[in-house]
């Protein structure tokens, strides 16, 4: 079961909306219990649709149709760098090489010491800052040169 | 989230969204420095007609800033205002059309701007919830949301009985969580009620069967912004900073190939070069080969069609384009269009929701054409076959993605087609790679 403190942030959450659509906080709560638990396994699932009142299968489809859910266990850190076209237009290609080469993985692999997950975005809405990625979901990271793509590592391994 | 103040002025001198902000006044007092909250304190004080306030936005000219142009006013007169049971109003944030970073800033350095425009809009349609539902990928920008509504509800400016007055509106922000199509606005309301962003059949439209299905409006953040100015110095003075039928400032996303990516807030109606100056002009002094003026949706138009464009909605739609969300993404003579099509093909080949057939299955055939054109694989008959797959995927889908992904490939076909004959007659790039 998700903690305490999982539970009063998706109350938080479930505050929201109407008392009768506990069901709109259910990407709130997968996010929230994706936190604490680092990814998705279906055991949880099954306990985010109790708490909501939901069908299984209905957060199933949730979690598998939105990208930043992981379904599956990441390394101690996830990497996601867009390479979308306005971002490919200002280094991000150059950034890609650089992570693959220096993390010696391939995207939506794991480094061997399962430090860190590199993953490919799609747009983030930050293409002026680009080339820009994501540290797990929530830290996002503009101009990453190669020298701060090489400074970013450093400070995940530590 | 940086700290660090810049100058204010960078947004260019005809701004009146971001006037004013340097990255780090974006608290309660700082926007009420500004005039904030004033409109609606008057609004509120005086008692202003509802109808009054949608009369004033659609003498405004203000049309929708996310992608589609529609008049906001006429968006507002939709819903029916002596409806008795629950309405919504939702803030479209969930901006992730590539080359689009405008709401972005918006949120992050005016937050109680977009706040305000929502309280207004709420107040002229006799909404009592709303939500703004921000992109997934933006997380330290929906935290602040999160907090600038916390100094809204203290100071009264939302909640009940808002300032002394009958008029009450509870606003919540969503997040979104790495789904391109929960920006198209059906797509939004299937997410906010817990389900796969899948869009809905229109109509019915959201002014009827919305939120829950109940009578909703929806407008892009960039919308909601620009009403307190409105009310502030009336419609008129807004239409007139643009021209007749595109009221207005607008912001424009600047990515690619020029020396200073970043938002720029022009009138609506300056000329192309004069915003390609205020990003730097062209990366290293080289020359504009394309531009797609209004995010990776719309058509890519010709370097010297663009450099000959007006900045509005109907000058860029006589260029052969449409101003979409402002999104406008430079790419220079070094640039392969044929590379460029395909991350974009890939793109709506993996943001397609999966509902429609012509779309699902359509944008796989695009991308994995691009990419045997691009790999030297391609055909002959292949540029015929993409353009025949695209046509059979526009005005075939529930929404607008289907359309979204077939017109990069007409119109980079349109455009720059020996640039893809060269790539199937010789195997190889005529410019050389870059991407």
């Amino acid at each position: 079961m998700f903690s305490a403190e999982s539970q009063t942030r998706i109350d938080r959450e479930i505050a929201k909306y109407p008392p009768d659509q506990r069901q709109s906080a259910v990407m709130a709560a997968l996010a929230i219990v994706q936190d604490e638990k680092g990814w998705l396994a279906s055991d949880t699932i099954d306990e985010v649709a109790g708490y909501l009142g939901m069908a299984p299968i209905a957060v199933y489809e949730v979690a598998t149709f939105y990208a930043m859910y992981n379904l599956k266990p990441t390394g101690k850190h996830k990497i996601t760098l867009c390479t979308n076209l306005p971002c490919a237009l200002s280094g991000a290609t150059v950034a890609a090489k650089h992570l693959k080469h220096k993390l010696g993985v391939e995207f939506n692999e794991t480094t061997a010491d399962g430090a860190l997950t590199l993953k490919e975005g799609e747009c983030m809405g930050a293409c002026g800052d680009a080339p820009v990625l994501l540290v797990d979901n929530k830290r996002m990271c503009g101009w990453m040169t190669p020298e701060k793509l090489d400074q970013l590592i450093a400070e995940l391994r530590k | 989230m940086s700290t660090v103040p810049f100058a204010p002025g960078i947004y260019g001198p005809d701004a009146i969204l971001l006037k004013g902000l340097d990255g780090i006044n974006w608290r309660l007092r700082d926007y009420e420095g500004r005039g904030g909250y004033a409109a609606l304190r008057r609004i509120l004080a005086e008692k202003i007609p509802q109808e009054q306030v949608i009369a004033e936005v659609r003498k405004s000219a203000l049309r929708g800033r996310g992608g589609a142009g529609f008049p906001c006013g006429l968006k507002w007169s939709f819903m029916p205002r002596q409806y008795s049971g629950a309405k919504y109003l939702i803030c479209n944030s969930d901006e992730g059309e590539p080359g689009t970073f405008k709401d972005r800033d918006l949120l992050r350095y005016n937050p109680h701007m977009v706040i305000e425009g929502m309280a207004i809009a709420a107040y002229a349609m006799g909404t009592a919830v709303g939500y703004n539902y921000i992109h997934g990928e933006i997380w330290e920008i929906y935290e602040r949301f999160e907090e600038a509504l916390e100094e809204a509800r203290a100071a009264g400016y939302l909640g009940n009985a808002i300032l002394g007055s009958d008029f009450s509106f509870q606003l919540h922000a969503h997040h979104g969580f790495g789904a391109y199509i929960c920006g198209e606005e059906t797509a939004l309301l299937e997410s906010i009620e817990g389900k796969k962003g899948q869009p809905r059949y229109k109509p019915p439209f959201p002014a009827s069967y919305g939120l829950y299905g109940k009578p909703t409006t929806i407008n892009n953040t960039e919308t909601f912004a620009a009403v307190p100015w409105i009310m502030t110095h009336g419609g008129e003075a807004f239409l007139n900073l643009g021209r007749p039928n595109n009221g207005g400032t607008k912001i424009f996303s600047v990515s690619g190939d020029v020396e200073r990516p970043g938002n720029y807030e022009v009138r609506l109606g300056t000329p192309f070069q004069k915003l390609l100056e205020l990003a730097g002009g062209m990366r290293g002094g080289r020359r504009l080969k394309a531009c797609i003026p209004g995010g990776s949706s719309m058509p890519v138009l010709p370097g010297e069609v663009m450099l000959a464009t007006d900045l509005d909605y109907d000058s860029i739609a006589r260029a052969g384009s449409m101003l979409g969300s402002g999104a406008v993404i430079i790419m220079d003579e070094t640039r392969c269009m044929v590379r460029s099509l395909l991350r974009l093909s890939y793109f709506y080949f993996e943001e397609s929701c999966g509902q429609c057939t012509p779309c699902r299955e359509g944008t796989g055939w695009l991308y994995r054409m691009v990419k045997r054109i691009e790999h030297g694989e391609g055909r002959p008959e292949d540029l015929d076959l993409l353009d025949s797959v695209a046509d059979n995927i526009q005005g075939r889908t529930i929404c607008a993605l289907g359309d979204a992904a077939a017109l990069p490939v007409k119109s980079f076909l349109k455009h720059f087609r020996p640039e893809f004959e060269y790539h199937i007659e010789h195997k190889k790039c005529l410019v050389g790679p870059y991407l």
